[in-house]
């Protein structure tokens, strides 16, 4: 750690951690709820878990992505981070809003209030205090780390990162935009939503990829930055219009399916340059980087991100298949993989880099931190794989035989009953995660030391 | 990429400008695709729609962008010969000719829409006002983008902006006959 001010990513990813355990706890409930309809349905109801469950998870992985900010841009740009105070305000605004929705969620406090209640939008579903509280965290933020890179050295993994963020902001403001019409309500939702995970945060996403192929293997700044452009501009050429594949059955106008159908299908473009330029990278490095597990974590990242979001999204994007498979288990295996492979493992990935310099740790434990990656991801792999084949019973069941919702779902036990274990793998694998990169202070096996043969 | 871009560092202009000429190509080639795809399951009714389009003067059209792709590469030659004014007057006679396109272009759309055909009334035209509007979208882009080169006409810049041009010239070389022509 060369700088005083990166020491702000620590409390960043701590708090992130403190939530992803939150996240996945939450979905092993629900996991539950699958299972046994009527489990905890009176003191938490499925919708308020699913709310608590996805919130959680965007929350975190923004305290993520600000850790990774505060922690990679004054290395980038050479210089402290503008200030440290506003970033800690920064975060106790961003900490107490998140604890004003658990709690607004969980008691359901001001029914109806516009300022004060929830407001029932999937995913924007928080009061308006406190959407009004991330956008002035969002603009401290902003303020802070732009201030730091115009006064530092200007590089592209910097300039994506902030585009990226200021983009993430700029379109939250449609979380405000709220229209009657619930045809036009969705397109602007869409604005948010999408545009966040198929657009913006695939820049994020890129940028803290190359930081740390840069760092972990050692390849000429050039090289890497020359990837960084192609994997945005592929991004953003697809991604945005890609939106249209959210505006085919809303009551858009019918031009959306192919606009839609065919500008999604190219989504998977930048993730297949973003596994591209992992592997390239790693295997032209140079340089044998002690942090192993960061590698691990940035390779897998690259790979899952491009099964998840990749071939998982094409596999119902097309109008045509979409038209059966809408709103089924599909989505479901689909969104799980995408948000783990895509952003909870490039999270994963910059703290198990950035950790061990910012506790002063250097070696540290990486063998549990790696067996908690392939405890994490195979059961997250199996959870999309039983998903899956669900949706696939689903769609045929429900869709084209036509039975009833709940018929069908009974149906679909078995499935649950094994996406409950593989969620038992994934929680104890964050826990171990979370355990390897906070408490160990010495590498289990330790370097160097060779046991002569008998 | 330093041994990989090897075969990138022959092609004329930035490779950026290639990204984005593949990824047009691309987009356009699938949406073309998709139009055949539904043509065959209605290939009268595709034929009924095609008669309401005017051949001769999207032909026309066809020959003043091929012209405007010519003048446009006769700019970025001038350009790489350090002999701006030439490359100045190529370049602006080429957007001149871009904005004739135009033109004929909305007068076809004002035509159709006066005869009250939108998106919605067949397929066909579903694709034809979703790829030659595209299209028409792209034309607008290069006429911007030459407009400005011709202000400045360094080679570098030059070279990527024809590139664009031309690829915007292919893409309507390929709609034309698709959309127009074959029965």
């Amino acid at each position: 750690m060369k700088y005083q001010s990166q020491k702000i990513a620590l409390i960043y990813f701590a708090t992130a951690m403190a939530l992803f355990t939150v996240q996945v706890s939450l979905g092993l409930i629900m996991g539950w709820i699958y299972v046994d309809g009527n489990f905890l349905s009176e003191i938490l109801p499925f919708n308020i878990a699913r709310m608590l469950h996805t919130n959680s998870l965007i929350v975190w992985l923004l305290l993520g992505f600000f850790g990774a900010a505060y922690y990679l841009i004054p290395e980038e740009s050479e210089r402290e981070i503008h200030s440290t105070k506003i970033a800690y305000l920064q975060l106790g605004i961003l900490v107490l809003g998140t604890a004003g929705v658990v709690v607004t969620y969980l008691f359901n406090l001001f029914e109806g209030s516009y300022l004060f209640g929830k407001q029932g939008r999937e995913f924007l579903e928080q009061p308006t205090w406190v959407k009004a509280g991330i956008v002035v965290a969002a603009l401290l933020f902003l303020y802070n780390v732009t201030m730091t890179v115009l006064a530092g050295k200007k590089t592209a993994i910097t300039n994506i990162l902030l585009l990226g963020l200021w983009g993430l902001a700029l379109l939250f403001l449609f979380a405000f935009v709220n229209p009657d019409n619930l045809a036009l309500d969705k397109q602007y939702w869409w604005f948010v939503v999408h545009l966040w995970v198929e657009g913006v945060w695939e820049l994020i996403m890129a940028a803290i990829l190359a930081f740390l192929m840069l760092k972990l293997t050692g390849v000429d700044r050039e090289v890497v930055e020359k990837w960084l452009y192609v994997i945005v501009a592929t991004a953003l050429f697809s991604g945005i219009l890609g939106t249209g594949h959210h505006y085919y059955w809303i009551g858009t106008p019918g031009y959306w399916q192919w606009i839609g159908s065919i500008f999604s299908s190219l989504e998977i473009v930048p993730f297949f340059a973003m596994m591209s330029f992992a592997f390239i990278m790693v295997w032209k490095g140079r340089r044998d980087h002690p942090n192993k597990a960061a590698l691990l974590w940035s390779l897998g990242c690259a790979v899952l991100a491009f099964f998840g979001a990749g071939v998982w999204g094409f596999l119902h994007t097309l109008h045509g298949v979409n038209f059966y498979t809408h709103g089924t288990q599909i989505t479901a295996a689909h969104g799980h993989l995408a948000f783990y492979g895509a952003y909870v493992c490039i999270n994963l990935a910059i703290i198990t880099y950035a950790m061990p310099n910012l506790l002063g740790r250097d070696p540290y434990n990486q063998v549990l931190n790696m067996a908690s990656f392939w405890l994490m991801s195979s059961g997250m792999v199996f959870m999309t794989v039983t998903l899956t084949f669900a949706g696939a019973l689903q769609t045929h069941l429900q869709r084209v035989n036509g039975e009833a919702y709940m018929d069908v779902q009974d149906q679909l036990w078995i499935f649950y009953a094994m996406r409950f274990g593989s969620g038992i793998a994934v929680v104890l694998g964050a826990l171990l995660f979370i355990y390897s990169v906070m408490v160990p202070r010495r590498e289990v096996i330790e370097r160097g030391i060779t046991t002569p043969a008998e | 990429m330093t041994d990989t871009s090897g075969s990138f560092v022959d092609l004329p202009g930035d490779l950026m400008i290639w990204v984005l000429i593949v990824s047009e190509l691309l987009v356009f080639g699938a949406g073309l695709l998709a139009f055949l795809a539904v043509r065959l399951t209605d290939p009268a009714g595709f034929a009924l729609a095609q008669d309401q389009l005017h051949r001769v003067g999207a032909g026309i059209n066809t020959l003043i962008l091929i012209t405007s792709g010519w003048l446009a590469a006769r700019g970025s030659a001038a350009a790489h010969a350090q002999n701006a004014g030439a490359a100045r007057q190529n370049l602006l006679a080429s957007v001149a000719l871009g904005l004739g396109f135009l033109v004929m272009k909305a007068s076809e759309f004002a035509g159709l829409f006066w005869k009250g055909i939108t998106t919605e009334t067949h397929p066909f035209f579903t694709f034809y006002y979703l790829l030659t509007g595209f299209h028409a979208a792209h034309v607008l882009a290069g006429v911007v983008i030459l407009g400005f080169l011709a202000i400045r006409p360094t080679p570098y810049a030059t070279e990527n902006g024809v590139a664009f041009w031309h690829m915007v010239d292919l893409v309507w070389v390929i709609l034309f006959p698709v959309i127009y022509l074959v029965r």
